[in-house]
């Protein structure tokens, strides 16, 4: 058989390649072209090298930022994840209550993210706000804006009340899922709550919380809006995580060098986290 | 040992899903629950199993009233139609689960579970994961997670329902055997008459929630009681005329057959009902006669052929041996074995027993 050529094909490849490169390559190689120069303003720049990217890597800095990043990244996937769960598991299952549920769960998803910060800011004020007023009302020296704990104790429950819906619905989808001869068949061999819990329904979830795991592990590791309307990343750089930091880097002290290394490196682990991750749920998938 | 269900009623809001039911089910049988999706095996099943309580009527297991008894204190098991195994654990924690949670000491577990495995052919699988089974394994361990525990009561919910044919047929063939010598009572739910056939035992016919007949499946196939029952147990359909009889001569109601008839009933119109396979492109049998059809549709279904026709009003099916190749609008001779026939009267009662 004959094939004709025509390359005429290649116009239709044509708006891809301009939308990716508009929307990815040419704002990122803006970024990599700083990262590697000094600039002097008036479009004037001087080659630097990797001098930015070691300046980074080694500064204290952001050690610091990438500490309290991972701290708070931890700290909520550990609360979300058996919480969400356990919310999944206690919602009904059919009845008037499932629509109630799953609108009231939606709720906090669907506030602006600076709502949300603004929202906490009020509610945790120590002199006027519910939260701050009724702890400080029942004995806790309560003030996120003077003191580290308290700044962070806040930021935690606002992040645990925006987003542990989303680990809730993913679960209650996969909660769902299982056909009810399972609990049948556990409930003829005697299995316990407990049991069947770990050995039906978590394995049975398993593809869906890999999901809500690696979700908010990318939501909350590039967490900027709420805290920054929160706290401002303070008191001092109490809750400064790695875009609070990375905004004061660029925009405050107008170091773009060392914020465009920065910005990569960051991306960098974001990338690199989510590709192990990946690797690690296809091998499960594949060996399944 | 027996299980008897006492006038038991399953009611869902308005609606009835179970109509009062009575039957006992013997020590070492297995007991077919004949009937098409939704008819009402699942919800019996579940009764007998006492994973459902029935809304009135009791359940009674060897002379004790176990009606509402947990399911876990019974002694039973169940296997699906989809194959319900543990996700994470082996074939061979599968199979064990059971013995573990009931406190078995481990030497005796691997004897069992050893036992068992052998049977359903699974010692080779021992160390794999479910989902690394094809459909037909998965089934087998979720039949040897019931066999394992010796229990006093096998529910199989269409086990075979979801396994393509031929591992279907496989496994029909071996179910008969695993359970010849156990004590204990099997009921075994489906939607096909073939499988009722195949493998034996009792049947009892169910139409929109209420058992139609019980007996041995050959008598329930042979005689059936009436109509409906006969309707349950015939696959494909039966075919369905209105008859007149006169003396020894019946005709179909539109004159267009005729035949001698030795069946003992008094004169009058009644209702035939003739299997497929008693209607045949060729004569089988000492007395048959023919009838006329228009041919609809003719299907090959392995070495048999099925004919649909037309003749008059009637709208049948024929099944014959062998590849007969019919063309559609075509115009052919059939002939029906007459001393096949069903003889039902007005309240659509079988009148010509054995």
């Amino acid at each position: 058989m004959n094939k004709t050529i025509n390359q005429k094909a290649w116009f239709f490849v044509v708006p891809v390649f301009v939308l990716v490169a508009f929307n990815a390559a040419i704002p990122l190689m803006t970024v990599v072209n700083y990262s590697f120069q000094e600039t002097f303003g008036n479009n004037v720049f001087a080659w630097e090298g990797t001098r930015w990217f070691k300046q980074i890597l080694l500064s204290e800095r952001f050690h610091d930022a990438l500490g309290r990043q991972i701290a708070f990244t931890f700290i909520i996937l550990l609360i979300q994840i058996p919480l969400g769960i356990g919310i999944a598991l206690t919602m009904p299952k059919k009845g008037w209550g499932v629509p109630v549920c799953l609108i009231l769960m939606s709720m906090p998803l669907l506030i602006p993210w600076n709502v949300v910060g603004a929202m906490w800011n009020i509610f945790a004020l120590p002199d006027i706000g519910f939260l701050g007023y009724s702890l400080n009302a029942i004995g806790f020296d309560f003030n996120f804006t003077q003191q580290p704990g308290d700044a962070w104790f806040t930021t935690i429950l606002m992040d645990v009340w925006h987003w542990t819906s989303l680990v809730v619905l993913l679960s209650y989808a996969g909660l769902n899922s299982i056909q009810p001869a399972y609990y049948q068949a556990a409930e003829i061999d005697g299995a316990s709550r407990w049991a069947t819990f770990r050995y039906i329904e978590l394995p049975k979830m398993k593809k869906v919380l890999t999901l809500a795991i690696l979700l908010r592990f990318m939501d909350s590791f590039m967490i900027y809006t709420e805290p920054f309307v929160l706290t401002g990343g303070g008191p001092g750089n109490a809750t400064a995580f790695l875009s609070i930091d990375l905004v004061k880097m660029a925009l405050g002290q107008f170091d773009l060098g060392p914020a465009a290394a920065m910005s990569l490196i960051y991306f960098f682990i974001v990338l690199l986290v989510c590709w192990v991750f990946y690797s690690l749920m296809m091998k499960n998938e594949v060996r399944s | 040992m027996s299980l008897e269900l006492k006038n038991v009623e399953k009611k869902v809001g308005i609606e009835t899903h179970i109509y009062p039911t009575n039957i006992k089910l013997e020590k070492n049988t297995i007991n077919i629950l004949l009937g098409s999706t939704l008819a009402g095996k699942t919800t019996l099943m579940q009764i007998m199993a006492g994973l459902d309580k029935p809304t009135n009527g009791e359940i009674w297991f060897n002379g004790e009233n176990v009606t509402g008894k947990q399911v876990q204190k019974r002694n039973v098991s169940m296997v699906y139609q989809q194959f319900i195994n543990y996700p994470s654990f082996t074939v061979f924690e599968n199979i064990a689960s059971p013995l573990k949670i009931t406190g078995v000491n481990s030497d005796e577990i691997k004897e069992r579970v050893g036992k068992v495995a052998e049977l359903l052919k699974l010692s080779s699988m021992l160390d794999k994961k479910p989902d690394e089974l094809s459909g037909g394994q998965q089934q087998r361990t979720a039949l040897a997670r019931a066999l394992v525990k010796d229990s006093d009561l096998i529910l199989l919910d269409e086990p075979l329902a979801n396994l393509d044919f031929k591992l279907r047929e496989e496994l029909r063939e071996e179910l008969p055997k695993l359970f010849e010598d156990r004590e204990c009572i099997v009921v075994y739910a489906t939607t096909e008459p073939s499988d009722a056939l195949m493998i034996g035992g009792n049947t009892a016919t169910i139409l929109e929630g209420k058992i139609i007949q019980y007996g041995k499946t050959l008598d329930v196939y042979n005689k059936p009681e009436n109509l409906i029952s006969a309707k349950v147990f015939s696959d494909p359909p039966m075919n369905i005329a209105e008859i007149s009889k006169s003396g020894d001569t019946c005709k179909l109601a539109d004159n267009s057959v005729q035949w001698k008839s030795n069946v003992k009933i008094k004169d009058g119109n009644y209702k035939i009902g003739i299997r497929p396979h008693n209607i045949t492109t060729y004569k089988e049998g000492s007395n048959t006669v023919e009838i006329n059809g228009k041919v609809l549709i003719s299907e090959l279904s392995g070495s048999e052929s099925l004919i649909h026709f037309t003749n008059g009003n009637l709208n049948w099916v024929s099944l014959s041996n062998g590849i007969q190749q019919k063309n559609i609008g075509e115009n052919t001779k059939l002939f029906m074995n007459v001393d096949e026939f069903l003889y039902f009267d007005e309240n659509n009662r079988l009148v010509n027993h054995g």
